[in-house]
């Protein structure tokens, strides 16, 4: 008979952190760059402006920036932190994975440190991947790190995707807890979507410097959001055993207002439940945007620790994951 | 089996809850993207919502032929008989 470790009996989220691209890109700025207008994304998007890294900010020079803040946040050290999850489709390099970058930049003894590709579902796959690592006992704290550069994979040729897109990062630590504080999660993919949103192959490039750039069918996501993902979105609420009524906070991928203002319609929840609409300033940062529209919640005072948040991703892959967290 | 009229209520509903308008403004003779302000995402919706509420199916391909709320409520029509 094997030996095998003993678990924590829980798991939370200890902290959150973001960094968010330091060119600040309104609409007018935008529409030099393709040919629409201010009123027309706003009205299609809610997105006002959008943040994009300098060529000084990386996605490991984001992920550092993240991550420090959310470690000092959880009252830890680097050396504690056990394994490092970064989700990423903007690492543009196959190995060293972007997590032992980050790990050697923080300067993390040994952490187990590796990236996963699930779009903009990325950040919820990880903190599902840590809060299983701690409850098996292979991890003590967990960060889970979202991070994308996506303003250098838009197609500015591409009018009605390219307005949409921003660059930053978000981290949180996940830790041991006396008390639940990540519900089920709820996640899985539909494998005939896989042409619903792509970024290009690598192989096909022939100018040097040159990226793949991501094409989606935006009419096909918002249908499938809208209609299969909030029902995902109920069942991760369901198995956490909360009511619509128990829940405090709502943070979906923040892909378009649009699409969240269907999913409301959709779930039915009730008048106080607070929105995360952090698209409005920031655009859609694929796997960093629920963990930075977490810390704007909680930053702004909109959101306070120990509420209840519903979160969940949906993106390239297809590929969906949401649960149910306490706040940290 | 429902009336042109009680379809045309029922549409209207919806279109309501979505976009906004006014129910007693969606009229047969209106288009929704010209007199109801309907963009092509709103139209998702409404043809989402149709389906299930009328228990019939709009293919993709059917969807770009809906310009009036006579053209959606006569496919539902068609699609109940």
């Amino acid at each position: 008979m094997l030996q095998t470790r003993p678990g924590h009996r829980y798991a939370r989220l200890m902290s959150v952190g973001g960094y968010r691209g330091s060119r600040v890109v309104d609409n007018a700025e935008m529409c030099t760059m393709i040919d629409s207008s201010d009123e027309w994304i706003r009205q299609r998007t809610g997105i006002v402006e959008r943040r994009w890294a300098t060529d000084d900010e990386t996605p490991l020079s984001m992920s550092v920036a993240a991550a420090r803040k959310a470690i000092e946040r959880a009252g830890l050290v680097p050396d504690q932190i056990s394994a490092i999850i970064v989700s990423t489709v903007s690492h543009f390099k196959q190995t060293p994975s972007l997590a032992c970058e980050v790990a050697a930049e923080l300067g993390c003894p040994a952490p187990a440190a590796f990236d996963i590709s699930a779009a903009c579902a990325g950040f919820s796959y990880g903190v599902g991947l840590a809060e299983g690592m701690i409850r098996s006992g292979s991890s003590d704290y967990v960060l889970v790190i979202g991070v994308e550069v996506l303003s250098r994979l838009t197609d500015f040729d591409d009018r009605s995707t390219a307005f949409l897109f921003s660059d930053g990062a978000g981290a949180v630590v996940v830790g041991p807890s006396d008390v639940p504080g990540i519900g089920p999660t709820v996640w899985g993919s539909d494998p005939k979507a896989t042409k619903v949103i792509e970024i290009g192959d690598w192989k096909q490039l022939t100018t040097a410097g040159e990226t793949p750039y991501i094409h989606m069918d935006g009419r096909t996501v918002f249908l499938w959001a809208t209609t299969f993902i909030a029902d995902k979105t109920k069942e991760a609420l369901a198995l956490a055993g909360l009511a619509p009524d128990e829940l405090d906070v709502f943070i979906p991928h923040q892909a378009n207002n649009r699409i969240t203002d269907s999913m409301l319609r959709h779930l039915k929840l009730p008048e106080s439940v607070v929105v995360s609409r952090d698209i409005v300033h920031m655009g859609n940062s694929s796997a960093a945007s629920v963990p930075l529209g977490m810390e704007a919640l909680l930053e702004s005072g909109e959101a306070t620790s120990g509420q209840t948040a519903l979160i969940i991703g949906f993106g390239a892959g297809l590929v969906f994951s949401g649960q149910v967290v306490t706040l940290p | 089996m429902a009336s042109t009229e009680e379809i045309r209520s029922e549409v209207a509903q919806i279109v309501n809850e979505i976009v906004g308008v006014a129910p007693e403004d969606v009229q047969l003779d209106k288009s929704f993207a010209d007199d109801l302000d309907v963009d092509s995402l709103s139209m998702v919706e409404i043809v989402v919502a149709c389906e299930e509420k009328f228990g019939v199916t709009i293919p993709q391909e059917e969807q770009g032929n809906l310009k009036t709320v006579g053209d959606a409520v006569a496919y539902i029509e068609r699609a109940q008989a």
